[in-house]
């Protein structure tokens, strides 16, 4: 395990290191402020609109985040060919796929943490209350959301020949899943056969990662999700994870690494 | 041949870019037909901009149901009959044609308005069901003041398309009746006027201002009259008119000339609003009692 941890802190150290988090972090402060400097008919109160596109820039760029990280950990090993020596250490390849996995849910998570302290700012300095555990909820739901996308991503590092391809084709097949994984049973059911059955077995296939998103809940100020349907929700998450991280590494035992 | 020098060339490339764009902006502003198109946004969106206002109003629709909204998969159309934008104008409505005092049981349109809403039917599978957890399920209206949070999304509304009416109507009632914001209401109902100026509905919203808030019985008059010659010239004509806007600009002129003693042009007002009322005996038995009160005065 110590392996898997050290590797992982590779990824992280990499997180701070590079531009990508602060650029988007400094891109989604300037907006949410500019737009909270708005006057909208010389009332302060509003605030929905903000805790929208506050919301909504942290989703954008958490999906950056994750996608960018995990997309070229494997090939940039590769290209530099230093996954050779690490190879040798010894460490395994299951170790390699779990260390980098582990590295770049753990950047996402510490990423996600500075945001929603931002968001918190912003929205308490307006509202004046703070329900700090729905935003614990929401910056959950969101953490298992990025893991199951980072393990897809990291799967697809290893079956696609560019880091490029690999995050726009998980970009595309993540926000497809955010906009229309639930509404793919009623298109299933408006489709005739053989069509209706392909869709639904699509419908119960892919990762529900909607259920993630809790912004509504958040944004229109509503109750608490329960926390047994919250721990339900994160093993669901964790067994997709694990799912790709296992295809992951099957793809990976069998690689030739040689560019 | 002489070498031209990089920062030479630069500056000759500078120099055209900038006369280039100095003539294109002259020429990009009329590349809409619509007189507004001075905004960098509005040269840039085009007429494009109006599909991003539709969505902003729709996006203050879906405040206005604190998230809770059909989605393109929920329903073929947009809920028609949502309370922000014209449960009121059917609550004033039949509030002055029926002159009647709204009470607890008294539900205009809330029925038609929750059933059009009942969107979620029984979960089709465990996904469906377990998944309505994480969103919002429940049938609610902004109240309390809240109901200022639709605002920003009118005004942005109305930013990217001035020509849309309705925007300007509907961020007015709620500025007006529920914010306490007449002035703001006001000043923004004026400002879509100058964007539409033969607009009947904002010259009749900027009528109920001027009635409702001033008192000002004089203006409220020649708003609503001018309201109601351009109703006649825009939609008269059409195979299906505005009826419930001439029916509310009839109403209220009827109201204010029956106030003021004015019992025979109420009558006159009253006779157009029976012929597109939903309930035009209530209307006869108004006429027939202003009638009699004419029939009695010296």
């Amino acid at each position: 395990m110590n392996t898997v941890w050290a590797l992982s802190g590779v990824v992280i150290k990499e997180l701070y290191r590079r531009k990508d988090f602060y650029v988007l972090l400094v891109l989604t402060g300037l907006i949410t402020l500019a737009a909270g400097s708005a006057n909208f008919f010389n009332d302060a109160k509003i605030v929905v609109y903000l805790k929208d596109l506050c919301l909504l820039l942290i989703w954008i760029s958490a999906l950056v985040i994750a996608v960018g990280t995990a997309a070229r950990q494997i090939p940039a090993e590769r290209e530099q060919r230093t996954i050779f020596p690490l190879l040798a250490k010894p460490v395994t390849r299951w170790q390699v796929i779990l260390g980098k996995f582990l590295g770049c849910w753990l950047a996402c998570g510490l990423a996600l943490v500075v945001f929603y302290a931002f968001f918190v700012v912003v929205t308490g300095s307006r509202e004046h209350h703070w329900p700090l555990l729905n935003y614990f909820q929401a910056l959950w739901l969101q953490w298992i959301m990025l893991g199951v996308v980072i393990a897809l991503v990291l799967f697809g590092s290893i079956i696609f020949s560019a880091p490029s391809a690999n995050a726009t084709i998980c970009i595309v097949v993540v926000v497809g899943i955010l906009l229309i994984g639930r509404h793919l049973n009623k298109v299933a059911l408006q489709q005739p056969e053989p069509l209706q059955t392909l869709i639904y077995v699509v419908y119960f296939l892919i990762p529900h990662l909607e259920w993630y998103d809790v912004r509504d809940l958040i944004v229109y100020d509503h109750a608490l999700i329960s926390w047994w349907h919250c721990g339900l929700a994160t093993l669901y998450g964790a067994v997709y994870v694990l799912l790709f991280l296992f295809v992951a590494w099957l793809a990976f035992r069998r690689k030739r690494l040689s560019v | 041949m002489m070498k031209a020098s990089p920062p030479l060339v630069l500056a000759l490339l500078l120099a055209v870019c900038f006369t280039v764009a100095t003539s294109t902006q002259r020429h990009a502003l009329n590349w809409s037909t619509r007189a507004q198109a001075d905004s960098v946004l509005k040269v840039l969106l085009g007429d494009g901009r109006r599909m991003f206002a539709n969505h902003f109003f729709t996006q203050a629709d879906v405040t206005f149901h604190s998230g809770y909204y059909p989605s393109i998969f929920d329903r073929r159309e947009k809920p028609s009959t949502s309370p922000m934008q014209s449960g009121h104008d059917d609550h004033d409505d039949h509030e002055a044609e029926a002159g009647h005092v709204h009470g607890e049981h008294c539900n205009h349109g809330e029925d038609a308005h929750e059933k059009e809403m009942a969107f979620l039917n029984q979960p089709r599978d465990w996904i469906e069901r377990f998944g309505r957890h994480f969103f919002v399920t429940d049938h609610t209206h902004l109240a309390k003041g809240r109901e200022r949070e639709i605002l920003p999304w009118l005004r942005l509304s109305a930013e990217l398309d001035p020509q849309r009416v309705q925007t300007y109507t509907v961020a007015a009632f709620w500025l007006r009746t529920q914010l306490g914001k007449v002035a703001e209401a006001e000043e923004f109902l004026r400002e879509g006027l100058r964007a539409n100026p033969q607009s009947y509905e904002i010259l009749f919203a900027l009528g109920q201002v001027r009635y409702d808030h001033h008192q000002d019985v004089v203006r409220a008059r020649n708003l609503w009259e001018v309201a109601l010659r351009y109703w006649k010239e825009q939609e008269s004509g059409k195979p299906e008119p505005d009826l419930s806007s001439l029916r509310e600009i009839t109403l209220h002129l009827a109201r204010l000339e029956e106030a003021e003693g004015n019992w025979r042009r109420a009558i006159e007002h009253l006779k157009v609003a029976k012929m597109v009322s939903p309930q035009p005996e209530l209307l006869q038995q108004q006429i027939e009692e202003l009638q009699q009160k004419l029939a009695e005065s010296p």
